[in-house]
């Protein structure tokens, strides 16, 4: 166990630095002008330029000037210091406004991919072969091959703005009502992987010796379901519902832009469109991290909840 | 994240802890003296199911859009005319007109080339570095296995769209092909990982056949008894995979077209019509359906095709 914790923890540390590298080297070297790739298409000023070489220290040239201004990034990205966007925000700031916004929104995803996923998920699986299963198939089939840049607009058109059933946008300070339906619509995806993950492994522990064992022991059928099925069957589904509250953490980009949700990826969103260098390289960093150190939690979860895993 | 990326993830994180079923080593039923192979009894699975069908029928007209639009279509998707702004159906144009007065059908049919050829390309590409990496990971196993598996491993932990939306912030230019090669080797660069994982698994299962062992007896070569012996093992299940792939890829590039970076005007794609559609989907929503609709069809399409030969060729299913 240990040395799986280890292993899992370099390998971290190797994305960590590969990851960063590439953010950096891309955006900051390389070919042309380094100060006007920040920019994007807008001029810079004589003034912008010489404050933004002193401050990346872009005087110093060559491979050591490059690792200097890299390690420069890496100790500010530790300790937490992003810059400022081009607009003269800190970039720190902005996040602190959006992280609470996309924590609730990826809450009430998960709250839905949980309640109808895993229960629709345990009816298919313990009916195997029924209708039931097969259309719930079909339904996941659908939702993980429509993708969110269908899915949103046409939820936000039919529902918001036809229909009338939900606000169409968020707007600055959304309340729970005005996430329900982009929380739907980003949990419908991990809604179907959920619902697919419960059925395969509640079918797959129904034929299992011990529930064998249970029925014979006289066990009542909701009995041997809820308790002998279910807690083996969640243990995949726990691992995968952690590994999404990591990648909804980490921006729905798509969703929080179509429906003008002003959490982290909304800012990503506008930081892409107002071709805004110093924001999308901050929220990126940021975002790299949270995804990273998710994984790596779920891994170790996942090892700790499964004896049945082997380290290697 | 968003849909292809999460799909992406979850495939590979349930690849990396193997709850996947993986395509497995073909199993001999079949009665004695009349011998069937795996590949048959997947064809024989495959003709009775509807879905296979139907995402075929949809796969091939949608390949025939992007070969030869003007047989969908005699309208121009680039004759624009702002006088006719949100106008009804009429002449050709079945589903009237966008904002820019352009014919969202023809738009839309003219579209798919541009999908098509990502998707395509970036399921080529993906395929030869997975073919590569996973057969020389599988074939030579010891150092060389574990140097290659801690690389899947790590750019397997990168997420696709935060590193696209990186790489693809670099690319200056406009130039339509710049920018289509860009997207296809941003996604077949970073997109690689699981197929090569499927080839490894599949080429350490058949390096261990006695067919292999019994070309090394007659004196083949590393080199002869991968191209000739294993390769065509390994390439089926391969193939399944790209398929689905293929899907992601095309709904990837929509998404990147869609936030502004991938693929941009005049290039015609499916995610920048439906950017412009929804912009505008008070006035009119037809111009942000009827693209979404094109691209949900061919992304399921794919998809459906790829699961439905996954289903037939996995013997456990049975």
């Amino acid at each position: 166990m240990f040395r799986f914790i280890v292993r899992r923890l370099l390998q971290m540390v190797l994305a960590f630095f590969g990851t960063t590298l590439i953010v950096y080297a891309l955006m900051f070297a390389g070919q042309g002008d380094p100060i006007q790739a920040l920019a994007g298409e807008r001029p810079v000023t004589a003034a912008q330029r010489a404050y933004l070489t002193e401050k990346y220290h872009l005087d110093a040239t060559g491979v050591g000037g490059f690792f200097y201004r890299y390690f420069d990034y890496i100790s500010n990205l530790l300790r937490g210091d992003l810059g400022e966007s081009l607009t003269g925000r800190s970039i720190g700031d902005i996040l602190a406004a959006a992280w609470p916004v996309t924590i609730r929104l990826a809450l009430i995803a998960i709250a839905v991919a949980v309640v109808f996923g895993v229960t629709a998920g345990v009816l298919a699986g313990i009916r195997r072969a029924s209708i039931f299963d097969n259309a719930t198939l079909l339904l996941t089939l659908l939702v993980l091959g429509i993708p969110t840049i269908v899915l949103a607009p046409l939820a936000q058109y039919f529902l918001g703005v036809r229909w009338q059933l939900f606000p169409p946008t968020a707007g600055a300070d959304p309340d729970f009502f005005a996430l329900l339906l982009p929380g739907i619509v980003l949990g419908s995806l991990s809604l179907a992987t959920a619902l697919r993950l419960t059925r395969t492994s509640v079918a797959e522990n129904l034929r299992a010796d011990y529930v064998r064992t249970a029925r014979s022991k006289g066990l009542p059928n909701r009995r041997v379901v809820s308790v002998h099925v279910l807690r083996n069957s969640l243990i995949p589904v726990i691992t995968f519902l952690g590994v999404e509250v990591g990648n909804l953490m980490s921006g729905a980009i798509i969703t929080e832009g179509v429906f003008n949700i002003p959490g982290v990826g909304f800012n990503l969103f506008r930081g892409i469109r107002t071709e805004d260098g110093p924001l999308v390289v901050g929220i990126v960093s940021v975002l790299v991290v949270v995804y990273l150190v998710s994984n790596l939690v779920v891994d170790i979860l996942y090892a700790v909840l499964d004896p049945r895993i082997r380290y290697e | 994240m968003s849909d292809f990326e999460t799909v992406a993830a979850s495939e590979n994180q349930a690849a990396r802890r193997g709850l996947s079923g993986e395509p497995g080593t073909p199993n001999q039923v079949g009665k004695p003296g009349k011998p069937r192979s795996l590949a048959r009894d997947a064809w024989r699975d495959l003709r009775r199911k509807p879905i296979f069908w139907i995402s075929l029928v949809l796969v091939l007209l949608v390949t025939a859009m992007a070969a030869v639009p003007g047989l969908f279509t005699s309208n121009d998707p680039a004759d624009c005319v702002l006088s006719r702004q949100h106008a009804a159906p009429s002449g050709g144009a079945i589903f009237g007109y966008d904002f820019q007065g352009c014919d969202t059908y023809a738009r839309a049919v003219y579209g798919a080339r541009a999908s098509l050829q990502v998707g395509a390309l970036s399921a080529l590409f993906t395929g030869l570095i997975a073919l590569v990496v996973g057969m020389l990971a599988g074939f030579f196993g010891g150092w060389v296995d574990a140097v290659l598996s801690r690389v899947i491993d790590i750019v397997l932990g990168i997420p696709l769209l935060l590193a696209a939306i990186v790489l693809l912030k670099r690319v200056g230019s406009d130039s339509a092909t710049v920018r289509i090669a860009a997207v296809i080797f941003v996604l077949a660069v970073l997109g690689w990982t699981t197929a090569a994982r499927v080839v490894r698994s599949s080429v350490i299962t058949a390096r261990e056949q006695d067919y292999v062992a019994a070309a090394r007896m007659l004196g083949a070569g590393n080199g002869r008894i991968m191209w000739r012996h294993i390769l065509p093992n390994a390439l089926a299940p391969a193939i399944v995979v790209l398929t689905i792939a293929l899907g992601s890829f095309i709904a990837a590039e929509a998404t990147l077209s869609f936030l502004g970076i991938g693929l941009r005007e005049p290039t015609i794609s499916w995610g920048i019509e439906i950017n412009n559609g929804r912009v505008h989907m008070r006035e009119s929503a037809t111009p942000l359906v009827v693209p979404s609709t094109f691209l949900a069809l061919t992304v399921l399409a794919f998809i459906m095709l790829g699961d439905a030969i996954r289903d037939a060729f996995d013997p456990k299913l049975r």
